[in-house]
């Protein structure tokens, strides 16, 4: 294989998964994974879109106090289906539908995962989900928030909230398989050598990451369809004038959607502990408490729900146990960040893209970390509930973290799906773009939320506005940097300069394979015989001085 | 992924196949469970609050059709169980009949649940603008003043929690349905016998959820 390659197809293998077969059936019918990855590819970028739209709409509409773009109705309906799309249409399937249906089975050295038709059924359901909440876009939107709380959402909106609920319940059939094969093909399918402290903590993250799938998901799947039964049949369990509790479905609805949170994160944790090793040369620090890590956040990510109703009217010592527990979390996410600072350390580091999304993931995600304990504070939370700071907090960690973590591992693993490299300069622009547009858009939003703006009002007092409106600059920098790499990442699989196995190079097994793989992944079954992120013992690897030379060179 | 006799593609062993197979059934199960957990919550929560309303309106259930059909479902999973057992050991043609059996029961519970939801239909203790729940004697009512609604939430929960169990029971007899056209093939050996297993599970499982819905929904005002 050359990598001097220059006409479009010259240095690919001959025969690998995407030149398998040609045409629509083989793509909509495939039974392989990485083709199915593809398609999740597709269709949450396209949700992203659509989410991101409607962000954008919103933040213009706060350029000025009085806000002259949309209605007040509409402001709700926009920051709802924002909220919606992004949330359950995008970054829950996000990593682990794409990067983790691509990759799962080669890290492991498996051909397939344990149930390749599921898998097709889970993107089936995914579509089918995705088409009923589009349809509530179409027929007047949605206006109850993303929280769907009762009794609002029950008996009072107006908006096409049955369909969005079935749309989401259908949804989280796809989330529930998905974690399903994950868990049973981490725990079958690994190659011979590959026991369960050689795997990826890439895998071990989804592994946690699918335990959250099988046990939060249907609790909110029964949430919401008891809600969808209520609209429908006009019964009342969560009516108040039925003598149902509307406090019981935000437990029910909490139950899920905080370890969702996780859900969303962890698998972005699980790709920078693989960035961080391989750019700088090391192997991770603390291997083992990096895995145990992602499954104590995955345990007790389930016992914090109620932080959500500190000001909901629950008991005053139910607050204090959940506010605790709450604190709970910061330990494992610590032990995180500082073992990738105690791998940076002594390393040999270089700043290509991946590392630059994996470097802003650590310092984002510390923000919005510690941010998240002044919320778990009973008194604080009290005095910032509902104000943008939470807004603000929670987008440290879903855009600063999981977008991020999506962002560097679609870099990271471009050149295996597509057998090509994307123009590095050009990426690394971007992601610096995307960085800076980032904090522009979010930090503001800390000091308008701690200066009392509430979210989810249409309008505010004219002294916000300096601060709005500078976040609204940043929201347009941000959408640079999320279109830069759509153009350049689709233009380099047509054009980019052909990859190799292991273009960077790393120590996983999924960089044994050729790039793009084939179908079946690995020509034989491999042997695992190294363990993980070694890259001394590692002569096929090609390094000049192991653990010395820099990745890829500073080009 | 290519299949060569029983063993799929992207398995090694026809072992490694049943393992994967059986675990994801039981990896499903929990999700049942977690599913059908928020049912409970809800129940259990509202039968503390309102326990005089939940044991007045426990008592418009029929326990005795209840009862019965909790009998034919325990059958049923011996006759499942005896199934799985069959395939086990390569009885084929008893096999047919156990699955076939297991049909019948599941359908005889079911039509049991037919007539006892027409009969609430008929009480009008529907949830909905048609509830109407008896009066009740006046020291009741006098504990509980809102026990229409607190009854309507009884039977809200009723059918809610039937109703989900009852699809459960459609799609198991589905999956016998497929199973018997399978057996009756003589598809299932001692070597390859996964999909009876599975479905075993999953029946049981099912059996296992009215195992708790009975002494929740029909018995408490036994002991009130």
């Amino acid at each position: 294989m050359s990598p001097t390659a220059s006409s479009p197809t010259a240095g690919l293998p001959r025969a690998h998964y995407l030149n398998q077969a040609y045409g629509i059936r083989s793509w909509l019918l495939t039974t392989d994974h990485k083709r199915i990855a593809l398609l999740y590819l597709a269709t949450v970028t396209l949700f992203f879109f659509i989410g991101g739209s409607f962000a954008v709409m919103i933040r213009i509409h706060l350029l000025t106090p009085e806000g002259y773009l949309v209605t007040p109705e509409t402001y709700n309906k926009l920051f709802t289906m924002h909220g919606v799309a992004m949330i359950f249409f995008f970054l829950i399937p996000s990593i682990p539908a794409v990067l983790g249906n691509f990759l799962i089975p080669l890290m492991i050295g498996a051909k397939d995962l344990a149930f390749p038709k599921i898998n097709l059924l889970s993107w089936y359901l995914y579509i089918v989900g995705g088409a009923f909440f589009i349809y509530s876009m179409l027929t007047g939107g949605l206006d109850t928030g993303w929280t769907f709380y009762t009794p609002y959402s029950s008996i009072y909106s107006n908006s096409a909230v049955t369909p969005a609920i079935l749309g989401i319940f259908i949804n989280g059939f796809s989330s529930i398989l998905t974690g399903l094969n994950f868990v049973v093909t981490i725990h079958t399918m690994r190659a011979p050598g590959m026991t369960w402290f050689r795997l990826p903590l890439f895998v071990w993250a989804h592994y946690a990451t699918s335990i959250i799938f099988i046990l939060g998901t249907p609790v909110i799947a029964i949430a919401l369809l008891l809600v969808g039964l209520e609209r429908i049949f006009h019964i009342g369990f969560f009516n108040p004038q039925m003598g149902g509790d509307p406090v019981l479905f935000q437990h029910l609805f909490w139950f899920y959607s905080h370890p969702a949170v996780y859900i969303m994160v962890l698998p972005a944790m699980g790709v920078v502990s693989e960035v961080i090793p391989t750019f700088s040369r090391k192997a991770i620090f603390g291997y083992h408490f990096v895995a145990a890590a992602s499954l104590a956040i995955a345990v007790i990510g389930f016992l914090v729900w109620a932080h959500h109703m500190f000001v909901a009217g629950q008991s005053t010592y139910a607050a204090l146990a959940f506010s605790l527990l709450s604190f709970l979390v910061a330990i494992p996410s610590a032990v995180k960040v500082f073992n990738w600072i105690a791998t940076l350390y002594k390393g040999s580091i270089s700043y290509d893209t991946p590392m630059l999304y994996a470097l802003g993931f650590i310092g984002l995600f510390t923000i919005g970390g510690l941010t998240g304990l002044f919320l778990a504070s009973l008194g604080v939370d009290v005095h910032v509930h509902d104000t943008y700071f939470v807004v603000a907090h929670f987008h440290y960690i879903m855009v600063g973290g999981a977008i991020m973590g999506y962002l560097g591992g679609i870099h990271f693993w471009w050149p295996k799906i597509t057998g090509r490299l994307y123009p590095e300069f050009l990426a690394r622009i971007a992601a610096i773009i995307l960085f800076s547009g980032f904090n522009l858009t979010f930090f503001p939003q800390f000091i308008l939320g701690y200066l009392g703006m509430p979210r989810r009002y249409h309008t505010y007092p004219p002294e916000f506005q300096v601060l709005n409106v500078l976040s609204t600059a940043g929201a347009s920098i941000l959408a640079v940097g999320y279109l830069l790499p759509m153009l350049y990442l689709t233009w380099a699989m047509r054009y980019g300069k052909v990859a190799g196995r292991n273009p960077w190079p790393a120590t996983g097994l999924e960089w044994q394979t050729e790039s793009p793989p084939p179908t079946e992944n690995f020509d034989k079954t491999p042997e695992v015989t190294w363990e993980p992120y070694d890259f001394h013992h590692r002569p096929d690897l090609g390094l000049a001085s192991p653990g010395l030379a820099p990745a890829r060179g500073d080009d | 992924m290519h299949r060569t006799g029983e063993l799929y593609g992207q398995f090694q062993t026809l072992d490694q196949q049943r393992e994967a197979a059986s675990l994801g059934m039981w990896v499903f199960l929990i999700t049942e469970i977690m599913f059908f957990g928020g049912l409970f919550l809800a129940y259990t929560i509202n039968r503390a609050i309102y326990a005089v309303a939940f044991a007045e309106a426990s008592r418009e259930l029929n326990v005795h059709m209840g009862g019965a059909n909790t009998a034919v479902l325990i059958l049923s999973s011996f006759t499942m169980a005896m199934g799985v057992w069959c395939s086990q050991t390569g009885r084929k043609k008893l096999l047919v009949v156990f699955l076939i059996a297991t049909l019948a029961l599941g359908g005889v519970f079911l039509g049991v649940k037919y007539f006892e939801y027409a009969e609430k239909f008929h009480h009008h203790l529907v949830p909905g603008y048609d509830f109407h729940f008896p009066d009740v004697k006046p020291e009741i009512a006098a504990q509980d003043p809102y026990i229409n609604a607190h009854a309507q939430l009884f039977f809200s929960l009723y059918f809610g929690m039937t109703g989900l169990h009852a699809l459960h029971m459609i799609v198991g007899a589905g999956l016998l349905l497929w199973l018997i056209a399978q057996a009756a093939k003589g598809r299932f050996t001692p070597a390859y016998n996964t999909p009876v297993e599975i479905v075993g599970l999953y029946w049981h499982f099912v059996d296992i959820i009215w195992i708790f819905l009975f002494p929740l929904l029909y018995l408490i005002d036994r002991h009130t």
